[in-house]
């Protein structure tokens, strides 16, 4: 037990003192045999306290201290440093809070404030003389990294991360880096084209040391925790042996195959082959044949020597310091029927539609005719009064806004309307929008009516009740509707159950907390990034995994790794083994072993969360969490039950 | 209520991620609740062990309150099963010692739930009075 603890009480300006009576505080405090001083303070997260307390700790030879002041989550680690500073174990420091939860709680009460903060201190000192010096738990951390999808937001990380000595292995499930912006060729707010950009980061990736790049691999198998995952990689073959010689026969081997489908790179607008070089912006540059369609009938292999219709899968184990989850988002899918998808033939998406304007030279055709009035419904499956979609996408205005810019800029004779429910082209990308009222785009507002649509004589019908003319309907008759559609997240139920990834409300990944752990997952040492966490543009996409970047190389760059020591201990000579601990533990931290010829629990320490459900499900109470004991707990408990007679109405 | 009447104590447990931020939060803004709650935190509402809320009835709290975490748990989805599981498990406990099993309660309170804490506060006092 520690008996020369030293109490400072805060004012915190005035913050406190105006309703607690520190002196008062401090003196009952002082009478404790085991406060070797106490003193009240102005401020004591201040430079010259901060100091003061180190001394006072040297000078005194104290083992413990505790300070009253604001709220743990402000200034807990600096104290623990001042402890430390003096050469104190941070652990021995109590913080008690009589700020946020004592003098601003009850300052409509002064006189029963201060009583409180009294107990308060009293348990905080009980806490104190119970502390146990601990040392944070150091495991060793494999100084690589997987990132999982290489789209432009596992791309860039993976760059990011090799730049910092991490080594990076990057797979990505498609045969083609790129993920889905190739698809949308011209970017905002620049109008970049998309093959440039994934064209730069694919070529630095290449001749990266650091970074090995699968493609056709998917993660098939975790096991391990932090800083020492163990990873199997599946990895599909292209059929290819080579490469080398595949340039003066692959036109004609694909030529040559029988097997036609739609192509969903241009969602149905154009065909695709069995055999498939890749598209604009796609890399690299070298053919794949999509065995999920492949008859081998044999035919590409007669003109090319390279083909090897049995090349096998592949699998791949590795050690792996931390993992970052990059896989992106799908498009809303509408239903059949909504906004007349799938029943009329003029109503498609915004993403086929970008395909469309691309494959189009002079004029815009679709469908056999020549378009020259769009209609563009907005929050298409984002913001939804009914279904599972609550969300805004974020991007889609702007895409959508974008997409008309584009459109008037190759075919000026287009008219352009756009159905919203209120424009969201936030920060810089209004100038977007401006650029399309310039071009006398035509903007008209719904709230929860949606628009009706029909279609007569290939001439489709648009009834729209807009809120900008005083709810008036209006009538439009058009070429094409284009809906708006939301992202929504990826079907991978695979990478989730292996991965255990959390899933928040709106079904993409879940971060720790989106202010103070924005990118961390509550698996240790799993980030993500992009638009697997939530809908987001490139460019907050690319910050994303930046900053994923920056938390996991502050976790694997060291080569070891500080746990907070917050543990689950057994004590073996009293447990029974009953399994009530292992199947309440979410964490997988429960080992069963032997002690003295019989069997019994033991703490994986380095899966341990130190949640503390094994606790109360223990028979024999032989759990007990470190800073959380019996003791440390009852004696607190003690201190704030002893009764004040004051305490009286 | 007459002159020189004890004001019940409760004991509440509450976690250091979830209704912690909620409890200074109704400190922040001056949301007032009686000065006889106590807080004492824990990493998560199912690591309470019954024999804490038994301790606290024996020395003299009136009533005991778990904060519990609820779907926001961090831990686990199981989480607002397991500390309805202690509740019921303390209340059997009580029940065999003569303790009113409503003295102990508890209640989702998520992070930024500081209307909630103290509206729950004012009633489980007025209740135990």
């Amino acid at each position: 037990m520690r008996c020369r603890i030293g109490v400072y009480v805060c004012m915190c300006g005035s913050n406190i003192s105006d309703y607690v009576d520190v002196e008062k505080v401090r003196e009952i405090a002082a009478e404790n045999p085991c406060v070797v001083l106490a003193k009240t303070t102005m401020f004591a997260c201040s430079d010259s306290t901060q100091k003061e307390i180190i001394e006072d700790i040297k000078v005194n030879e104290l083992n413990a201290i505790v300070i009253a002041s604001c709220s743990p989550k402000l200034h807990l680690f600096t104290f623990r440093n001042v402890a430390e500073r003096a050469g104190l174990n941070p652990y021995n420091y109590v913080q008690v809070n009589i700020r946020e939860q004592c003098s601003w709680a009850h300052s409509d009460n002064p006189k029963f404030a201060t009583l409180k903060a009294i107990q308060l201190v009293k348990a905080g000192i009980d806490k104190a003389k119970n502390s146990v010096s601990l040392e944070p738990i150091m495991i060793k951390a494999e100084h690589s990294a997987l990132v999982i999808g290489a789209g432009i937001t596992g791309m860039k990380a993976a760059l990011a991360l090799a730049n910092t000595g991490t080594k990076v292995t990057l797979i990505e499930k498609e045969h083609y880096v790129g993920g889905r912006i190739a698809q949308w060729n011209r970017l905002f707010p620049h109008n970049d084209p998309a093959e440039k950009l994934v064209k730069t980061l694919y070529e630095e990736i290449i001749i990266n040391d650091n970074i090995y790049l699968y493609t056709g691999a998917e993660l098939i198998s975790k096991s391990g925790s932090v800083g020492n995952f163990i990873v199997k990689i599946k990895i599909k073959p292209r059929y290819f042996k080579s490469g080398y010689l595949i340039e003066q026969c692959i036109e004609k081997a694909i030529e040559s195959c029988p097997v036609e489908f739609d192509d969903p790179f241009n969602y149905g607008l154009t065909k695709i082959k069995a055999i498939q070089q890749n598209h604009i912006g796609q890399f690299p540059y070298y053919p794949v044949i999509d065995m999920s369609k492949c008859t081998k009938c044999g035919i590409c292999t007669d003109i090319c020597a390279d083909i090897d219709l049995e090349q096998k899968e592949e699998e791949l184990e590795l050690n792996i310091g931390a993992i970052l989850i990059a896989t992106g988002a799908e498009s809303y899918q509408p239903p059949s029927g909504e906004f007349g998808y799938g029943v009329i033939p003029g109503v498609i998406t915004l993403q086929m539609f970008r395909r469309l304007i691309d494959l189009n030279g002079e004029k815009l055709i679709y469908n056999h005719k020549q378009i020259k009035r769009i209609a563009y419904i907005y929050c298409v499956g984002s913001r939804q009064y009914d279904g599972e979609n609550q969300y805004c996408s974020r991007y889609c205005c702007t895409a959508a806004v974008h997409t008309s810019l584009i459109v008037k800029e190759k075919f000026p004779e287009i008219v352009n309307i756009h159905l919203t429910r209120g424009v969201r082209t936030y920060g810089k990308q209004e100038i977007l929008y401006n650029k399309s009222n310039l071009q006398k785009d035509i903007y008209l507002q719904f709230d929860d009516t949606p628009p009706e649509i029909s279609e007569e004589n290939g001439m489709i019908n648009i009834k729209v009740v807009d809120i900008l003319t005083v709810k008036k309907t209006i009538e439009l008759d058009i070429d094409l509707v284009v809906l708006v559609t939301s992202m929504v997240p990826r079907k991978n139920k695979e990478l989730e159950n292996i991965l255990k990834l959390p899933i928040g409300r709106d079904k993409f990944y879940n971060e720790v907390h989106p202010k103070l752990k924005p990118v961390e997952t509550m698996i240790d040492g799993v980030f993500i990034g992009g638009n697997c966490q939530a809908p987001m543009n490139i460019s907050e996409s690319v910050k994303s995994s930046l900053s994923a970047v920056s938390k996991m190389n502050a976790l694997i760059g060291k080569g070891e790794i500080q746990l907070e020591p917050s543990l689950a201990t057994i004590d073996k000579s009293i447990c029974v083994w009953c399994d009530e601990c292992t199947k309440i533990c979410p964490s997988d931290a429960i080992i069963k072993t032997e002690y003295n010829g019989k069997p019994v629990a033991e703490i994986n320490e380095a899966n341990c969360k130190g949640c503390g459900m094994c606790l109360p499900v223990c028979p024999t109470n032989a759990i007990q969490l470190i800073g959380y004991s019996d003791v440390e707990i009852e004696s607190m408990i003690d201190a704030l039950a002893s009764y004040s007679p004051e305490f009286t109405i | 209520m007459g002159e020189n009447q004890k004001i019940p104590k409760i004991l509440v447990f509450s976690t250091e991620k979830i209704s912690d931020p909620a409890i200074d939060l109704a400190g922040l803004l001056k949301k007032h609740y009686p000065p006889t709650v106590y807080v004492v935190n824990v990493p998560c509402s199912s690591s309470v062990k019954p024999k804490w809320i038994l301790h606290a009835f024996k020395k003299g709290f009136d009533g005991v309150f778990i904060a519990a975490d609820g779907s926001d748990c961090q831990y686990s989805e199981t989480c607002t099963f397991n500390t309805g599981e202690i509740v019921r498990k303390t209340h059997d406990l009580m029940k065999k010692k003569g303790i009113e099993p409503s003295r102990l309660k508890m209640a989702a309170i998520c992070s930024v739930c500081s209307d909630p804490f103290v509206k729950q506060m004012k009633s489980f006092i007025e209740a135990l009075i």
